[in-house]
């Protein structure tokens, strides 16, 4: 809503200054150098390769006047980006690409960032979870599994990302609907989990489907079961957590954020710039493609969610005993 | 062969005239990139990548290609005549390449960093052309554990110089292991050794900063003091024939830039290390291996041409993670990796089979870049040679310019200038006192590396030590990193029992 109405505006103080030849132009902002965009995640991981095709898009189609560059800065659950962004206030050329260790991570440690304050701009879409083991493994569905863990006495290894983060999240949902305890391995981001999967060094994860994607077409790995609400199109044979009686179902939010005190105008361009992307042929395939759920939303109903999501969070924080 | 008339296609699309017109832009672009500092292979992948949607892929494959070994030759240049890492890659290459360039010999310096970029780049990509397949499965095989294990031979590398006063360089690698852990700790989230709360801190001690403090402004300070107003860089002149005589001073190194080439591959295979890591573990083997180990750190061609050999091999190395696994092994590779993604690639272990067209045009390409890169590398050494020949007050003061440039460029945080000024100050008091510094560099590149590694692998066996030597692939880099900790030691008493005999039998 705030989008069409700044448009309008904009195509309003365009025509007065055609008009008037006033230098009115403060509604159409621009971006006059590039644009960096910081990533929450380490190389390779989903929100990586999201925020890297993000930008590949963004430079395809024109979206943007200026490139976009990305940086990593995956340190500490995203603590790094986080503290970044915080000292970007007033920055009109800085966004983030975030995902759930946004809410997670302040919730986690004290590193004075309060996320209320930050500037949200769009959500592109709901990623989704899925329970994978090698393909060498004897693990072919969910009782196999539980089995398995229980056999193992808490030795089997569970890899993921950051302690905190979405991985340990869906890891300690996993142990207290199963009864079971493994332990968990962190590693810097979703690409380097899949790797030590392919790789045996550990034996589960619970990667999003673009992260293991290719080594699924490869034969690598073998998906267990789904935490979504309905089959995956790319895994038809792969069982939901729901149809096997467990009701476990965790989304990953892949949202863009700005920091404190963005001019309204920059935010209104940035937020115009992910409208038309996610519109884009390429985004819509690679939703369907990637088992994305498209699930659009900015401004004030993005702020609200983001709240919203944080307060769950922490209670599933507490629940586990992670809340700080 | 199958292989040999994939590769053939791909030189047919490579060497056509308008792809090579784009290598010989790419990589005049990619040296000057790489040469600034504080601009890398990175920056200059960055800059370029929209443009190639404009070309088909395959032309904007071996422009990115190009510039890629540009920028990596590029980062010698400023290290070796400056004395500042042009590229984060070239850290190592400013230990011996600086003191060449003080003694006049710049030149020689210059063609050893070009030809052993040259053959670290060609040993890279013939292994990569003939076992990129099982060399993934190699990386694959490489757990946490495994990781550890490498790290600690580097260090031991480096600890068992000879030559170093052994306790001064422990000394070093532990303040360094200390810098190394300032910042958000990796696995936990939890802020450590944030100093006077500011929190520039919180992200960590870029290594970068360090290396331009240390050795830039560390440096000058240095040269300011010793020289007083007499220039002590030697202007170097070089003709044609020199540049010869120096290609031919190669001859001799083949042994140190195989064994880089090797080291360079593999290290940069490793998706968590990279190529600055690996030109380090190069340059400590090359001191370790050499026969006057005390010449290095003042000059030594080997010095040069080992990091060199190792950075232009890890680049390739790192393409391969990114290819076969879908993995990027370094920063730059990252971004190749969002542009094949838009050119509706997907990287990883099917590319190789559903596009055989793309891979083989890359690594033709890969084949063309590296030679049209040495080449134009040569026929600038003049030019940058001549550089030198400014009179010191202006070349000093450019230099300062350059380092603070460096250092701000790639955070854009004041906070960055500061710590090179402190690191400037403090570089200059260590020297003063005599501590090597390379292997407090060393420490801070490899530092997050080995504490990750080592906590994950602890984690993943609850605690059980012995999971580092129980791995057969560990166990032989620990016993490697063993005998590099003990040769010091056993040459240290080997001399006390030579001179204890030497001084009984006079008293007979």
């Amino acid at each position: 809503m705030t989008y069409t109405l700044t448009r309008r505006l904009a195509i309003v103080a365009t025509a007065s200054l055609a008009l008037l030849a006033a230098p009115a132009a403060a509604q159409d902002w621009k971006p006059i150098k590039p644009v960096e965009m910081v990533i929450m995640a380490g190389q390779g991981g989903g929100a990586d390769r999201l925020a890297r095709l993000f930008q590949s898009i963004i430079q395809k189609e024109k979206l943007s006047s200026m490139p976009l560059l990305p940086v990593n800065k995956g340190g500490g659950s995203g603590a790094e980006a986080l503290r970044y962004l915080l000292d970007k206030e007033g920055d009109n050329h800085t966004i983030m690409a975030t995902l759930n260790s946004y809410y997670t991570t302040p919730l986690r440690t004290d590193i004075g960032v309060n996320i209320e304050e930050f500037t949200p701009i769009a959500r592109m879409a709901l990623d989704t979870f899925v329970l994978w083991v090698n393909a060498d493994s004897d693990v072919h569905t969910l009782d196999d599994y539980v089995a398995a863990v229980k056999a193992s006495g808490g030795t089997w290894k569970m890899g993921g990302t950051g302690t905190g983060q979405e991985d340990s999240l869906v890891t300690a949902m996993l142990e207290k609907e199963f009864g079971i305890t493994m332990t968990y391995v962190p590693y810097g981001g979703g690409g380097d989990v899949a790797k030590n999967l392919v790789g045996k060094h550990v034996d589960s994860t619970v990667n999003n489907p673009s992260e293991a994607m290719g080594f699924y077409n490869a034969g690598r790995l073998r998906p267990i079961a789904a935490l979504t609400p309905d089959r995956i199109a790319a895994f038809p044979d792969t069982p939901t957590m729901g149809e096997l009686g467990h009701d476990l179902v965790y989304w990953m939010q892949r949202s863009f954020v700005a920091p404190k005190g963005m001019d309204p105008a920059a935010v209104a361009y940035y937020t115009s710039m992910f409208e038309k992307l996610s519109q884009t042929e390429e985004w819509q395939s690679y939703m369907s493609e990637q088992a994305l759920l498209n699930e659009f939303l900015t401004g004030d109903a993005l702020q609200a969610y983001f709240i919203e999501e944080r307060g769950k969070h922490a209670d599933l924080l507490n629940a586990i005993g992670e809340g700080s | 062969m199958d292989l040999l008339a994939h590769l053939a296609e791909g030189f047919a699309t490579s060497l056509s005239p308008v792809n090579l017109m784009i290598v010989i832009i790419g990589v005049t672009a990619g040296l000057f990139i790489g040469a600034m500092p504080g601009l890398g292979s990175v920056n200059g992948v960055a800059i370029v990548l929209p443009l190639t949607f404009i070309v088909p892929p395959s032309s904007a494959i071996i422009l990115l290609a190009a510039i890629y070994y540009g920028a990596m030759y590029g980062g010698a240049i400023s290290s070796i005549l400056l004395g500042i890492p042009g590229a984060s890659t070239a850290v190592a290459t400013t230990f011996d390449g600086r003191p060449m360039a003080q003694q006049g010999k710049a030149g020689l310096a210059l063609i050893a960093a070009a030809v052993a970029s040259f053959v670290g780049g060609t040993i890279s990509v013939v292994l990569f052309t003939l076992f990129a397949a099982p060399l993934a499965d190699l990386a694959l095989a490489f757990g946490p554990a495994e990781e550890f294990a490498l790290v600690l031979l580097a260090f031991t590398t480096f600890v068992g110089l000879g030559g170093d006063d052994v306790l001064k360089t422990i000394i070093m690698i532990c303040l360094g292991l200390v810098l190394s852990t300032v910042g958000l700790d990796l696995i936990s989230g939890q802020p450590r050794l944030i100093f006077f709360d500011q929190p520039g801190f919180y992200s960590g001690m870029s290594f970068l900063v360090l290396a331009i403090g240390v050795y830039g402004v560390g440096e000058i300070l240095h040269t300011i003091e010793t020289s007083k107003t007499a220039p002590q860089v030697t202007p170097a002149r070089l003709t044609f024939g020199s540049l010869w005589l120096g290609i031919k001073e190669m001859n001799k190194l083949w042994r140190t830039m195989s064994f880089g080439s090797f080291i360079g591959f593999f290290v940069g295979m490793l998706p968590a290390a990279g190529a600055t890591p690996a030109a380090l573990m190069a340059y400590g083997l090359a001191k370790l291996m050499s026969k006057n180990p005390d010449s290095f750190g003042k000059g030594n061609i080997e010095g040069v041409a080992a990091p060199e050999t190792a950075n232009n091999a890890a680049s390739t190395g790192s393409l391969l993670p990114m290819l076969t696994l879908g993995i990027p092994g370094s920063p730059t590779t990252a971004l190749l990796l969002g542009g094949m993604v838009m050119w509706g690639l997907v990287p990883g272990p099917m590319l190789f089979i559903e596009q055989p067209d793309f891979v083989w045009g890359l690594i033709s390409s890969l084949y063309t870049a590296n030679l049209f890169a040495v080449l134009v590398n040569i026929a600038l050494i003049p030019v940058f040679v001549w550089a030198l020949r400014m009179p010191f007050t202006v070349l000093c003061a450019m230099v300062l310019v350059l380092c603070i440039v460096g250092g701000y460029a790639p955070s854009q945080k004041m906070h960055d200038v500061w710590l090179i000024a402190g690191f400037g100050a403090g570089g200059y008091l260590l020297r003063k006192a005599d501590y090597p510094l390379a292997p407090l560099v060393l420490a801070i590149v490899l530092g997050p590396l080995m504490e990750k590694s080592f906590r994950q692998t602890l984690i993943a066996e609850q605690g059980n030590m012995m999971a580092f030597i129980e791995r057969p692939l560990s166990a032989t880099f620990i016993a490697i990193s063993a005998v590099f900790f003990l040769l010091p030691l056993l040459k240290h008493f080997r001399r006390m029992t030579r001179r204890n005999g030497a001084s009984e039998r006079p008293a007979e």
